[in-house]
């Protein structure tokens, strides 16, 4: 899997997202289409070609004191518009670790 | 335990008000993620999958009973409740708070504790055996050296700001607990002819992409020379080590590509102009840093106390006792590994209520102190064997008492994919499945010792290369695939494990695990024969036909 810090060319091969962590407290975000950060994967702006990536991807970026660490991401986009993670380690952003953490919360 | 003068907590504090106003100056943008994350890394924070993660250091892996408490604090007021303990003598904290990361750390600094030395490419947190200073036989304690070590090369600006990361592991004792074979400088204390203390030095250990095993490069160093001779290392790897490929900057590429003959070379012709300088290092300083650790007052007890005899008709106490307590340097006095390991429980992890009953713990039975080691377990060094049987019935109340250290279900594991943003693939699921797997004590007795390491990804933190059994996770086409290793060891006699096949995928992992372990058992040549020991008389070749034979 590609670290984010290592993605230099963009090239999607299908649906994605731009997703970072939120500066102040780190949690998961994604860029909106109103050039906002969501923790809800749903409000996620959706991308279709490199071009659109890339613009959404610099623009993420310049928005350095809302999150850190955008990078592209694969998403899977249903017939009914529901969008879920493209991968196991977005999966795991997003819905948390797949074990039980010692203290329940 | 060391006390901490003026300008320790002075430093220490300092840090803090500096940690601040940096955090301060990122959240309103006047640093950018740029300019802060080096600032951040200074003082143990990454940025991993759901959050910030908070990487703490204990120092050679003594802790204070109260330093506890505050790690317990820390983990109940800004994380979730639970810490983990990593295999170099740190904690990490998961689900940090930038915003709030500066009153952790000031929390922490009240008690002399901090995250420096924790990440970035500087002098790591010094790392040493968790029996310092209890172990039977050890020549002396290695803490002492790790605190001079610590206190020289703290912000020290030549060491702050090097190709790679540096890690340094100090042992005293035959039995190498610190795997100081696996790290960029390993010392091993010892006496030479005339009975002064010194240290072998070794150089060029380390696992991640290119493991390699820490070659000696020189026999004895005194131990007034120490600092010098760290130091000449330190500035031909600042010299020569590549800082244009991260992948090749660790400097035991520098000493693998040199040769261990030029590289020595080139030291000891850095040595000879530094040796006899300001880094040579007065006894008194020694007696000075001897003299602030200070040791209990123990008492005068039998060998086998009356309390010790009578439990030992309980076979879940002896199973225990016989796993747990280990022979002390004091008559009447045990070390008592703490397995953080239990059954289905994700390794090195303890919960803060954990924390704060096993300080009490070590008030009342250990002299109030806890010692971190790198297999991801605690210890409490000083236990008079009278109140073994009480610390026992304390421990397993709290879920502390599995009778599986060494055994094949201490296992060693990265966060992996589950926290860490580097990962390929999960370890915590793998190791806590393999724990579900061999949790009957009798059969886990049965194998013996058996080191399983489990790492995420290439970076090998779970330090795979050097478990009996390694097991190393990667993705291929999307999906977690694990590689399998047999024949590490990270002690005296430390070497890397070899591959025994092509990768399993995730539900397999335990299974082949348990092939292998069929196939020891039928292997060994008697009871005592170690799997690791099978492994080296034998070869890979019949547990790769056992493992693949049906795959």
């Amino acid at each position: 899997m590609t670290s984010p810090l290592e993605q230099k060319k963009i090239k999607i091969a299908g649906p994605s997202v731009v997703t970072a962590n939120r500066t102040w407290d780190g949690i998961v975000v994604y860029r909106t289409a109103a050039q906002g950060w969501s923790a809800d994967l749903s409000e996620a702006a959706i991308v279709r070609n490199s071009d659109e990536a890339k613009a959404l991807l610099a623009e993420s970026v310049a928005d350095d004191v809302g999150a850190v660490g955008a990078y592209i991401a694969p998403v899977q986009v249903a017939e009914d518009g529901k969008v879920e993670p493209g991968n196991l380690r977005e999966q795991i952003r997003r819905t948390g670790v797949t074990i039980g953490q010692p203290v329940q919360v | 335990m060391y006390a901490y003068d003026e300008i320790d907590r002075t430093l220490v504090n300092e840090r803090v008000s500096e940690f601040r106003d940096q955090v301060k100056r990122r959240l309103s943008g006047e640093l950018t993620e740029d300019e802060f994350k080096i600032l951040r890394l200074q003082n143990g924070v990454y940025l991993q999958l759901h959050a910030y993660m908070f990487r703490v250091a204990i120092p050679y892996g003594t802790l204070a009973s109260n330093q506890l408490r505050r790690l317990a604090h820390v983990a109940r007021k800004y994380d979730r409740g639970y810490g983990h303990f990593t295999t170099r003598q740190n904690i990490q904290f998961n689900w940090i708070k930038l915003a709030e990361l500066p009153d952790a750390l000031a929390d922490l600094a009240e008690v002399g504790i901090h995250a420096m030395q924790t990440s970035g490419n500087n002098m790591r947190n010094v790392t040493s055996d968790q029996w310092a200073g209890v172990a039977p036989g050890e020549i002396e304690d290695p803490r002492i050296w790790s605190e001079l070590i610590r206190q020289h090369t703290t912000l020290h600006p030549e060491f702050s700001f090097l190709p790679r990361k540096f890690k340094i592991a100090i042992t005293a004792s035959d039995h190498d607990r610190a795997a100081i074979r696996i790290h960029d400088i390993g010392l091993r204390l010892i006496k030479n002819e005339k009975g002064e203390t010194g240290f072998e030095v070794l150089v060029g250990g380390g696992l991640g992409r290119t493991p390699f095993i820490a070659k000696t490069i020189k026999h004895f160093v005194h131990g007034r020379d120490i600092l010098s001779y760290i130091e000449a290392i330190l500035r031909v790897y600042n010299q020569y080590g590549r800082r244009d490929n991260i992948y090749k900057a660790r400097i035991k590429i520098l000493v693998h590509e040199l040769g261990i003959e030029k590289f020595s070379r080139e030291v000891e012709e850095e040595w000879q102009h530094i040796r006899n300088s300001s880094l040579q290092i007065d006894d008194e300083v020694i007696e000075d840093i001897r003299s602030r650790f200070t040791y209990p007052a123990y008492e005068k007890l039998p060998h086998m106390p009356d309390e010790l005899r009578q439990a030992a008709a309980d076979p879940d106490f002896e199973a225990w006792r016989k796993n747990s307590v280990s022979p002390h340097k004091v008559q009447g006095y045990s070390i008592v590994t703490i397995s953080l390991k239990p059954t289905g429980g994700p390794p090195g992890d303890a919960t803060a209520e954990q924390m704060d009953a096993l300080a009490d713990l070590a008030d009342k039975y250990s002299f109030g102190e806890i010692r971190v080691g790198h297999e991801q377990n605690l210890a409490l060094p000083h236990v008079a064997k009278r109140d073994l049987p009480a610390l026992w019935k304390a421990l397993d109340k709290l879920g502390l008492a599995t009778p599986n250290v060494n055994l094949i279900t201490d296992i060693i594991a990265c966060p992996g994919l589950d926290y860490c943003s580097l990962a390929n693939a999960r370890s915590i699921p793998i190791a806590q499945e393999l724990t579900r797997r061999f949790a009957n004590h009798e059969l886990a007795n049965l194998i013996g010792r058996l080191h399983i390491n489990i790492s995420g990804c290439i970076n090998a933190c779970g330090h795979h290369h050097v478990g009996h059994i390694g097991i190393l996770g990667v993705e291929k086409n999307g999906e977690e695939v694990y590689q399998i290793t047999i024949g590490g060891r990270a002690d005296e006699s430390a070497a890397l494990g070899n591959l025994i096949g092509p990768g399993v995928k995730f539900d397999e992992v335990a299974d082949v695990v348990e092939d292998i372990v069929e196939a020891y058992l039928a292997l060994r040549e008697r009871p005592e024969e170690l799997f690791i020991d099978t492994v080296k008389r034998l070869g890979v070749e019949p547990f790769k036909e056992r493992v693949y034979a049906t795959r």
